[in-house]
């Protein structure tokens, strides 16, 4: 079995999600020496070859100006062509994953596991991993016959980068191997968010609502919190696609990246894409009216009750604290 | 154009806590309450969308039972012109190729423009669309969250990428796209609507009627499968604050200042 780490690198920086794979890597046989690829072009291909192989004992370069943006559809024709018979691959599962890996395994005619937390044992041409299903609410083992390769797409952040010495591994060019790339989906331009009316990368205090606030209504019950407390609001996936907050405002891994020093998660259920958004260690309050939600594994502190009810209480005890009157207590 | 959109029927997650049997071999299915993936009445709907717009049909398929028949006849209400279930025993625990590979023998049949999926299913694997579009030779997107015809041979797509941006690419007709959640408003259906559609013959092709070799589909051809369902060990818990409503905001207000969140 041989073992490959397909890299993620932006802007010539590397992905947290490549010391993850290797980690990956070795806990699907010990003693692999998994090989990283890195597709690219120009200047930030090589300075990223550079850092990899600080890691990576090998490490096969795949130079194209085709490749200069990852196009999913141009890098599964290149690793098409460099991958060999019976290769066991494993990719992040974030949205190139999602693009890439599904295909890619049906062009190598190997097999496909999504998402996978943790790999609990290898037997022969069995692997076994932990997956999610139900939106995490239940784990389950899925065995993977690797006899013919496979693809396996690891969930950023479930493995810990490994704290290995520093190697210094060798670079492959294997560019002349992949020719001329071609694809029916081109890649035209990024549209970068507008952060709106209100940055809630820039607040100490977030305010985070879910599916929990029940209807766009309510949104100003977490509003008048969050003027009490000189925070802003903030809210989960599902909120922004009921339309009840804008984009701007959603925390988690397709949202924005926060790092507050209070987190409060109101009838939010924790789901990991949720979660993926909140860094730098904040105090996580989470209230939820349901004991068994997720979000209380995750939160250092957790208040079973109706958000509804308690947050104009919570309000209420701000303002007094605060000395602000409930007339004063809009926005300034 | 025509239109094809893939759904799947699942335990619906707002309206059951999915929890281990007393077995534990398999998730409590009494009383699990079913209804359309989410993701693909989003696709649905997306698909009526663009029919309204630059004209033709949306025909909704899925593979499965008897059961299913109930989605396929919601999404007809919703607009969808034509459903087809495709059913037959050989297609038990198929892999998510498997499922491919039996959608892929329907398309082959047919004449569809664009082929959507939800992004991800109950299982969250996110792996139909993909696999079908490499079957097919046609080119994927995943994560689509706007859709804009440009003419008859070209489309162009928005992904959802990280921080809330968007990746504009432009992809050749035909083509699969799987849709992600909040591209559209979902319309309203109705019991009456549902009734509407209820005595609509829907066609059930089996493996023979679409030239699907067993062997390549259900549980022997599966080179993934699930073993079990399991809760895992917890590792952390919050410390639950209890007490009267008043109480837990005195503590909350001592613990965000305490962490110097506001003064």
């Amino acid at each position: 079995m041989r073992t490959f780490a397909y890299i993620l690198h932006k802007a010539g920086v590397v992905d947290d999600s490549a010391t993850e794979l290797l980690t990956a890597a070795k806990k699907l046989d010990p003693g692999a020496s998994p090989i990283a690829i890195v597709t690219g072009w120009g200047p930030d291909l090589d300075s990223v070859c550079d850092r990899v192989r600080t890691f990576y004992g090998e490490v096969w370069k795949i130079g194209s100006e085709a490749l200069a943006y990852p196009n999913a559809e141009l890098v599964r024709s290149a690793l098409v062509k460099v991958l060999p018979t019976g290769s066991v691959l494993l990719v992040a599962h974030e949205h190139f994953g999602i693009d890439l890996s599904p295909g890619l395994s049906v062009k190598l005619n190997s097999a496909f596991v999504s998402d996978v937390l943790d790999i609990d044992g290898v037997e022969g041409t069995q692997v076994k991993v932990v997956r999610q299903e139900f939106g995490g609410q239940i784990s389950t083992h899925v065995r993977c016959d690797v006899s013919s390769g496979a693809v396996i797409n690891v969930r950023p952040g479930a493995f810990k980068a490994a704290n290995g010495a520093p190697v210094l591994g060798q670079i492959v060019d294997m560019s002349d191997e992949v020719g001329a790339l071609s694809a029916k989906r081109r890649y035209i331009e990024t549209l970068v968010a507008e952060s709106g009316g209100v940055d809630i990368t820039k607040y100490d205090v977030l305010i985070s609502v879910g599916r929990g606030i029940q209807e766009q209504g309510n949104v100003g019950i977490a509003q008048e919190l969050a003027d009490a407390m000189g925070a802003a609001v903030s809210c989960s996936r599902p909120v922004v696609d009921a339309k009840w907050m804008e984009k701007s405002r959603q925390v988690g891994s397709s949202g924005k990246t926060v790092k507050p020093k209070v987190y409060m998660a109101c009838g939010i259920s924790g789901a990991f894409q949720h979660l993926a958004g909140i860094k730098g260690n904040p105090l996580i309050i989470a209230v939820n009216k349901n004991p068994k939600a997720p979000i209380f594994q995750v939160a250092d502190v957790g208040i079973v009750a109706d958000i509804l009810e308690f947050l104009p209480e919570l309000t209420n005890k701000v303002r007094e604290a605060r000395g602000i009157s409930a007339k004063a207590g809009g926005r300034q | 154009m025509e239109i094809l959109v893939c759904v799947k029927r699942v335990p619906d997650t707002s309206e059951n806590e999915i929890v281990l049997n007393s077995a534990g071999n398999d998730i409590e299915r009494d009383d699990l309450v079913f209804s359309v993936n989410e993701w693909d009445n989003y696709a649905v709907e997306e698909a009526l969308q663009i029919a309204d717009r630059v004209g033709g049909n949306v025909t909704v398929v899925t593979v499965g039972g008897e059961d299913d028949e109930e989605v396929l006849r919601r999404e007809m209400a919703m607009g969808a012109k034509h459903a087809v279930l495709i059913s037959d025993e050989a297609f038990e625990g198929s892999d998510g190729k498997g499922l491919a590979t039996i959608l892929k023998a329907f398309i082959e049949k047919g004449n569809y423009d664009l082929i959507l999926t939800g992004v991800q299913a109950d299982d969250g694997c996110a792996q139909v669309g993909g696999m079908l579009a490499a079957m097919l030779d046609y080119p994927f997107a995943s994560l689509v969250n706007a859709i804009e015809v440009l003419d008859g041979k070209r489309i162009k797509v928005c992904r959802e990428i990280e921080g809330g941006n968007k990746e504009v690419n432009e992809v050749d007709l035909p083509c699969v796209l799987s849709i992600q959640t909040g591209i559209n408003e979902p319309r309203y259906v109705g019991m009456r609507g549902i009734r509407q559609v209820a005595s609509i013959e829907i066609p059930t092709p089996c493996a023979a009627d679409l030239g699907i070799d067993p062997a390549t589909v259900g549980a022997a051809a599966a080179k993934v499968r699930r073993v079990d369902y399991f809760v895992p060990a917890v590792t952390k818990q919050a410390e639950m604050l209890q007490g009267s409503n008043e109480e837990i905001a005195d503590k909350v207000i001592e613990l965000a200042k305490a962490k110097g969140g506001f003064r």
